[in-house]
């Protein structure tokens, strides 16, 4: 792992991209990465979002044909009917594309190499040559885990979490574990060397590429948020490495670091011994949990900068808002037992990770606090962005909520494996997270491209996806109590067949919520192409990437060093332009704190 | 610390200061050693684990020749640190001749440690390790060895090329002093984890 080899006149600095490689392909330029990776994200969510419809249709006729199906896999879906096998294969899937390539792709590192660089006002990412590389390693960790769709035996049956020994033993155990657990092991390893490549880029730019003026408490929320997101990613994927590489070995060479002795599967004695499943499960949630932050903060983040715009007033306390972020970041390296309460584990354990749990949900109720006290009173500007903003809000304590529960071991218990933990980081980390990216989307889509989204087509997608998501969710938690079990292929036992009709509602819910997501992505094709010609700052706003045009040019600002003279705040307040004043003007500001 | 010979990680008067007095590439060396040593943090608490948990656990190692050995090679990488820091402060002060002597030796000294680490690894092959068994006891005392070791191994060679690479670099002139004394960083902290290996994969498992 080595430094770039020139020297650098000025870090970042690079000349304008030449011809088409250079300019689309392995460009050097932050914005063009950001796209990239945005587009690979959208890539990532619909064949996730496939793969939930898919399961959710099996759900509810387990014998029902889907029609092509078969041409994926033919052991998986013999005659177009999938088994109980394939389903494991297709939440295995479902889950790790949606965790690593959506959640971390698109919130952090998609906006955050857009934005980041732009809202301080640098020319670039410290370190261009690692951006590109970061990007175009994790594509090959895509590349890597989608081919496990198209070997003969299907992807892993494990799940995202991949729990040993289950995915350590081989192929005894099931479908999709002997190389589509491979691929699985290998492409998570490589996506954890692009994401610490990007997290040392994001880390080093923020501290060492700010504009004039732009202190750290100057810098806007989503700023923050991605600084703090680089920081956890920077030491919880350092974890995840070894323990997929250990994994690797178990499978490939034989060890047994995770595989106890005298383990029988499917009547056969296992040639491994001496090895602990519960080290597999400590090592991937020590990187597990921060994961969920690393899916939250961004969209926390990004939600804060959305809201102060269309709320026009400064949040109750935007530093209270940084430190609650910063203790979250901290507190979420000690909570990591909280996803192992059933594992087997000491209850004395249980009982210390359950402490800081609990405590973690300080700074995350903070945070709410501050934003509906922020909203108390407000004339809210009504734009698809907001919206989703204040969904983010409904959906993060709406799943919060039931983290108290789940926080409690004797509570969890009962809980744990049942459809209301999925209902809880459904909500709290997939679809809030999601919500942040939509926000996000609608409001800088026109800085992005040039040109503004359809605001009517925003709000028909908004309602439809706030409401389906409620109705695909909320009913999760209630199957759970009920004692519906999760990672079944199907519902025939006795005591679940009366739940049946709770799970076809939701099937219903899922397909019309996932068919509203083309409204979205007909919204951001049409708009790229023919939307209105996007002013400078449409929204009114005051960060510096609202002060150079839509597009930026590749070195964004030009010739220009913006220098900066207030907080991105400052909103009504009476300036030259209105009820707002921009970072970079240097007007005064009567009161300014 | 004067770094008025060095890029200054683009700190022109048009930007903040950073909040660190050292250029980005540094500050990025600094994080990545951050990253890097929770990396082998996992891979030594695993081995913990697993040896806490084995009943069987072997302990090999005899004074001689393992513990020797072990020693030697400790002196060695040791002393590599230290013509490390030679280097560093003779490019610092512009002396290019004594830089690249210095960093030749750092560069001998590591290779001279890596041969004598796969000398033992052939030793231990020999007498039946492998990542699966061992003759001794549980089968995880050759697993953790060769991946901890392992990996430790790959660092010093990878140093080893870096720091070829950054000497050519450096008698070219196209690579400054900075670009060594990040380098040396990497190379200070391999050593350091060598300091942690050693007590942990070594002492705890001398032959009583």
């Amino acid at each position: 792992m080595q430094e770039a080899s020139a020297p650098q006149a000025q870090q970042g600095h690079h000349g304008p991209p030449e011809g088409f490689i250079r300019k689309y392909v392995f460009s050097l330029d932050h914005k063009v990465i950001g796209k990239q990776y945005y587009g690979l994200a959208l890539v990532a969510v619909f064949i996730g979002m496939t793969l939930s419809w898919l399961m959710r249709y099996h759900l509810i006729y387990p014998n029902g044909k889907i029609f092509g199906l078969e041409l994926l896999s033919k052991v998986g879906a013999p005659g177009g009917v999938m088994t109980p096998e394939y389903y494991l294969s297709l939440m295995t899937m479902h889950g790790t594309l949606m965790v690593f390539f959506v959640l971390t792709n698109a919130p952090f590192a998609a906006f955050g190499n857009y934005f980041l660089p732009i809202q301080i006002g640098a020319e670039d990412m410290a370190f261009p040559r690692f951006n590109m590389m970061s990007f175009w390693v994790t594509l090959v960790a895509f590349l890597v885990l989608v081919t496990a769709f198209f070997i003969p035996d299907g992807p892993p049956i494990s799940g995202w979490t991949a729990y040993a020994p289950l995915s350590a033993v081989g192929t005894d155990a099931g479908p999709g574990l002997g190389w589509g657990q491979n691929l699985w092991g290998l492409s998570i390893a490589i996506f954890c060397v692009g994401s610490l490549l990007g997290s040392l880029n994001f880390i080093a730019t923020t501290l060492d590429l700010r504009a004039k003026g732009m202190t750290l408490m100057r810098m806007p929320l989503c700023t923050w948020a991605w600084f703090i997101t680089a920081c956890i990613s920077l030491l919880a994927f350092a974890v995840l490495l070894p323990a997929c590489l250990l994994l690797v070995l178990d499978r490939m060479a034989g060890t047994s670091f995770f595989i106890p002795a005298g383990l029988v599967v499917s009547d056969r004695l296992q040639a491994h011994a001496g090895g602990s499943p519960l080290l597999w499960q400590h090592l991937f949630w020590f990187f597990g949990h921060p994961e969920v932050y690393i899916a939250i903060l961004p969209a926390m983040g990004i939600v804060s900068h959305i809201l102060i715009n269309s709320i026009r007033r400064p949040l109750l306390s935007a530093k209270v808002i940084i430190y609650s972020m910063m203790s979250i970041g901290f507190l979420s390296y000690m909570v990591w037992g909280h996803h192992m309460f059933v594992s087997g584990m000491n209850p004395f354990s249980s009982l210390m990770f359950s402490f800081p749990t609990l405590t973690i949900t300080i700074p995350a109720t903070v945070m709410t606090l501050i934003w509906l006290g922020s909203l108390y009173g407000a004339r809210i500007r009504f734009t698809s962005a907001s919206l989703f903003a204040l969904g983010f809000i409904s959906m993060f304590v709406s799943g919060g909520v039931s983290g108290f529960f789940l926080a409690q071991p004797s509570i969890d218990i009962y809980l744990h494996a049942t459809y209301f933990v999925v209902g809880h980081f459904h909500m709290v980390m997939g679809v809030a997270a999601i919500f942040g990216v939509f926000a996000g989307t609608y409001f800088w889509f026109p800085k992005m491209t040039g040109r503004m989204m359809s605001e009517g087509l925003g709000k028909v997608h908004f309602w439809f996806t706030f409401i389906g998501t409620y109705c695909i969710f909320m009913p999760f938690h209630y199957l759970g109590l009920a004692g519906n079990v999760r990672r079944y292929s199907s519902f025939v036992d006795d005591f679940l067949l009366p739940l049946m009709p709770v799970h076809r509602f939701i099937t219903i819910a899922a397909l019309i919520t996932g068919a509203a997501q083309f409204i979205f992505l007909y919204n951001l094709i049409h708009s790229r192409f023919r939307g209105k010609v996007a002013p400078v700052n449409p929204w009114e706003a005051t960060s510096l990437e609202w002060t150079i045009p839509s597009p930026p040019p590749w070195n964004n600002f030009g010739d220009r060093h913006p220098v900066v003279y207030h907080d991105p705040h400052q909103y009504g307040v009476k300036g030259s332009l209105g009820d707002y004043v921009m970072q970079d003007s240097p007007e005064k500001i009567e009161n300014e704190s | 610390m004067s770094e008025s010979n060095l890029s200054t990680g683009g700190h022109a008067a048009y930007m903040e200061e950073s909040p660190y007095a050292i250029p980005s590439r540094k500050l990025t060396m600094w994080l990545f050693i951050i990253s890097d040593a929770v990396t082998f943090g996992a891979l030594l608490f695993a081995y913990g684990y697993v040896r806490a948990a084995s009943p069987d656990w072997p302990a090999p190692f005899k004074f001689s020749p393992s513990i020797l050995n072990v020693m030697i090679m400790t002196v060695i990488l040791i002393t590599s640190s230290l013509t490390m820091l030679g280097a560093v402060d003779a490019a610092k002060a512009g002396d290019k001749p004594k830089t690249m002597r210095f960093l030749f030796s750092t560069m001998l000294l590591g290779a001279i440690f890596a041969g004598l680490h796969l000398r033992e690894w052939m030793g231990l092959i020999h007498e039946g390790v492998r990542l699966f068994q061992n003759p001794w006891g549980s089968s995880l005392f050759g697993a953790t060895f060769f991946s901890i070791t392992g990996l430790h191994l790959l660092h010093v060679i990878s140093g080893i090329v870096a720091l070829a690479v950054i000497a050519r670099g450096y008698s070219r002139g196209s690579l400054s002093a900075g670009h060594v004394e990040t380098t040396g960083l990497y190379w200070h902290f391999v050593d350091v984890v060598w300091m942690f290996v050693v007590p942990m994969v070594y002492l705890l498992n001398i032959a009583r």
